[in-house]
């Protein structure tokens, strides 16, 4: 038993009896749960409240201005069978998470093997490349991406010094999700400094013996750098494919909050956001909410379920 | 047939620091050759330039008499074995034995055969579907030298492979792959900074420091005959020791104001300052044949069996000097003895620290 222990333990001693364990861990270890008390407060008022709440709000028809009513799962039922923009919305976030999740953790990894052969001037240019990770979800950078692809926008201008007219990439809806997809491949930096802390993990002499055995870069990237980055993969993998599930900013600011045109991005937390607040239909929002819960849950167990088949860990 | 090895003034520069300063080397074919010295004194920096994984600033590396120094690495008909390992830990020593076959465009079968023929060598044919992290430190070096013998490489380079093993498993490994170099007959060049390896493996042992040749031959030639006093003092265990002496007439030196017949011509001039270097297991005790060389008292006793190290400051010096007798002596902390020596066993070196040969 340590001093302090056995302090606690007089002190305990000495004071009346107190009833149920709850009672006796807050007298035991009061200043604790002071400590903890911000992020408790914040964990149960601000997450797992609401959360709970819009549980149930989801099986009512609560409208914002009236009182819920228990409507059971017809939120649910609508949704897959009568709501066309909801299956605009998922397949618009589909898309995207499909293109957006490879193309970014592709262009990341890049750069990180560049940067990882070894430069000069090495943290700057990890500052540099991390920039737009900062700056990339903020309401300006989507405005700036709306100037920049807008019909007399700098991309269509740098076009037409080469004789090319280009379309009016945000107002197109052939075009105008491709262009959130390049603007969520831009900010690479996060998942490019976590690739690089794994690299740097990686021992050179795997791939000097690997060169000793004859083998090319191509070869040492394939057989030893991806199964050895494989640990990093996944956990980007799974961290992008959540945050693009969530992307909201960028679709909201290009779109004007409409998701247009013709609903082409109409992200599902743009068209969750649109019933919640524009049709102040808060219950069926908060069913769409938890559909999306789901579908990221879903997505996350088959990630992990997968890895016994690509992750090799090196414990 | 075995390969010879040739470098001809090879240096290597960081910048402006050399590490690798003008080495003149000849490695005959077959031979079973160790890089010595200690740490930074470029001998693992050397086998890489020889592997082919790091540039060589200057001079050449001549294997079979072609010019390898723009060569890459693969086509050196070199395998080497890390210090590390370097095995990749997501694949079964199956899988690390045949990749480098694998890479090389062997055929399934032909890579069956000789994983199989290397693991029945080293004995790991239990272990093939296992994963390095599933093996002992041991297993692992096997497979880190199964890998390197599957390909059937004209040169084995090994890099420091004992230095993550525990003392026991790291004997039984010098004597396998002193064994797997007498069967296979190949070149193999030998790192390391543990100076009873290389007495014990080489045939051909070189010793480095800062990046230069001290000296380069046999085992006991460097033992007996060093060329100088860094070599003196680095082979031997423990090692030799060393006393200022001044040469005196008549072929003898005095030490402090004792005289030591040397009994053979030093060719330098009396009066010069030399330190002598006398190995511990040349210096006797009590009487018998030989010089005496005054008393000592006895500061420790090292009791290891089958010899016995005694640590003596003598009373006719400064320097304590280091006694290996063989057997089992009763001496004890505090005693006196007579130190006797044979003066044929005495080294001489001079100011540079240079061998001067009688």
């Amino acid at each position: 038993m340590s001093a302090y222990d056995a302090i606690e333990g007089g002190k305990s001693a000495a004071r009346p009896e107190t009833s149920g364990w709850l009672a006796r861990a807050i007298h035991r270890n009061g200043a604790g749960y002071l400590f903890l008390a911000p992020w408790l407060i914040g964990f149960f008022c601000l997450t797992l409240g609401p959360a709970l709440v819009s549980l149930y709000l989801s099986f009512t028809d609560f409208d914002l201005l009236t009182s819920p009513e228990f409507v059971g799962a017809q939120n649910y039922v609508r949704m897959v069978t009568a709501d066309a923009k909801f299956a605009a919305a998922i397949r618009v976030t589909l898309v995207y998470v499909a293109l957006s999740v490879p193309l970014k953790l592709a262009f990341a990894l890049a750069i990180a093997m560049v940067l990882n052969r070894g430069m000069r001037a090495l943290p700057a240019y990890r500052a540099i490349f991390y920039l737009p990770s900062l700056l990339g979800t903020s309401v300006a950078i989507a405005v700036l991406w709306r100037q920049l692809f807008a019909a007399d926008g700098f991309v269509n201008s740098l076009l037409a010094t080469v004789g090319i007219e280009g379309p009016s990439w945000i107002s197109n809806p052939n075009y105008s999700l491709y262009t959130l997809v390049v603007l969520s491949v831009w900010q690479f930096g996060s998942p490019m400094i976590i690739f690089l802390a794994g690299l740097r993990q990686i021992p050179a002499d795997m791939y000097e013996a690997a060169s000793l055995d004859g083998a090319s870069s191509r070869r040492q990237f394939l057989r030893i750098t991806l199964p050895l980055l494989s640990p990093v993969i996944f956990f980007n993998v799974v961290i992008q494919t959540i945050e693009a599930f969530k992307a909201f900013t960028p679709a909201f600011i290009i779109s004007g909050g409409s998701g247009g045109p013709i609903n082409s991005t109409l992200f599902y937390t743009l068209y969750l956001y649109q019933e919640a607040f524009s049709y102040f239909r808060m219950g069926y929002a908060s069913a769409l909410a938890w559909v999306l819960v789901i579908i990221i849950a879903i997505f996350t167990a088959f990630s992990f379920l997968t890895t016994k088949y690509w992750v090799h860990y090196d414990d | 047939m075995a390969t010879t090895i040739q470098l001809n003034s090879v240096e290597k520069r960081y910048g402006a620091h050399d590490v690798i300063r003008g080495i003149d080397l000849d490695i005959k074919p077959g031979a079973f050759t160790v890089f010595v010295g200690p740490s930074g004194c470029g001998k693992s920096t050397l086998l890489r330039m020889i592997a082919g994984l790091e540039s060589i600033s200057g001079g050449d590396l001549m294997i079979d008499g072609a010019r390898m120094n723009d060569v890459a690495a693969a086509r050196r008909g070199i395998a080497m074995v890390f210090q590390s390992y370097a095995l990749y830990p997501h694949m079964s020593v199956y899988k690390n034995l045949a990749f480098g076959l694998e890479t090389a465009g062997y055929k399934r079968k032909e890579i069956q055969q000789r994983v199989n023929d290397a693991a029945a060598t080293l004995q790991i044919t239990d272990y093939l579907h296992r994963k390095p992290k599933a093996l002992s430190g041991g297993q692992r070096q096997r497979v880190a030298i199964g890998r390197s013998i599957v390909r059937d490489p004209k040169i084995f380079l090994f890099d420091e492979p004992l230095s993550n093993l525990d003392a026991e498993l790291r004997v039984q490994m010098r004597v396998e792959i002193t064994k797997l170099h007498e069967r296979l007959g190949n070149t193999m060049i030998y790192v390391t900074h543990d100076q009873v390896e290389a007495m014990t493996m080489a045939d051909q042992i070189v010793v480095l420091r800062g990046g230069k040749v001290m000296q380069a031959g046999s085992p006991l030639e460097l033992y007996n005959e060093p060329a100088n006093q860094f070599v003196a003092g680095f082979l031997g265990s423990p090692k030799m020791n060393f006393a200022p002496v001044r040469v005196a007439d008549g072929g003898a030196v005095t030490l402090d104001r004792h005289r030591i017949e040397v009994n053979r011509p030093l060719q330098v001039a009396p009066g010069e300052d030399l330190t002598l270097g006398i190995r511990p297991e040349h210096i006797g005790i009590g009487e018998g044949p030989g010089q005496t060389l005054g008393e000592a008292q006895v500061d420790l006793v090292e009791h290891l069996g089958g010899s016995t190290v005694l640590h003596v400051r003598p009373q006719f010096g400064h320097e304590p000097l280091t006694v290996v007798l063989p057997g089992q002596h009763t001496c004890r902390t505090g005693d006196v003895v007579t130190l006797r020596i044979d003066p044929a066993d005495c080294h001489f070196f001079d100011g540079e620290g240079r061998a001067i040969r009688g």
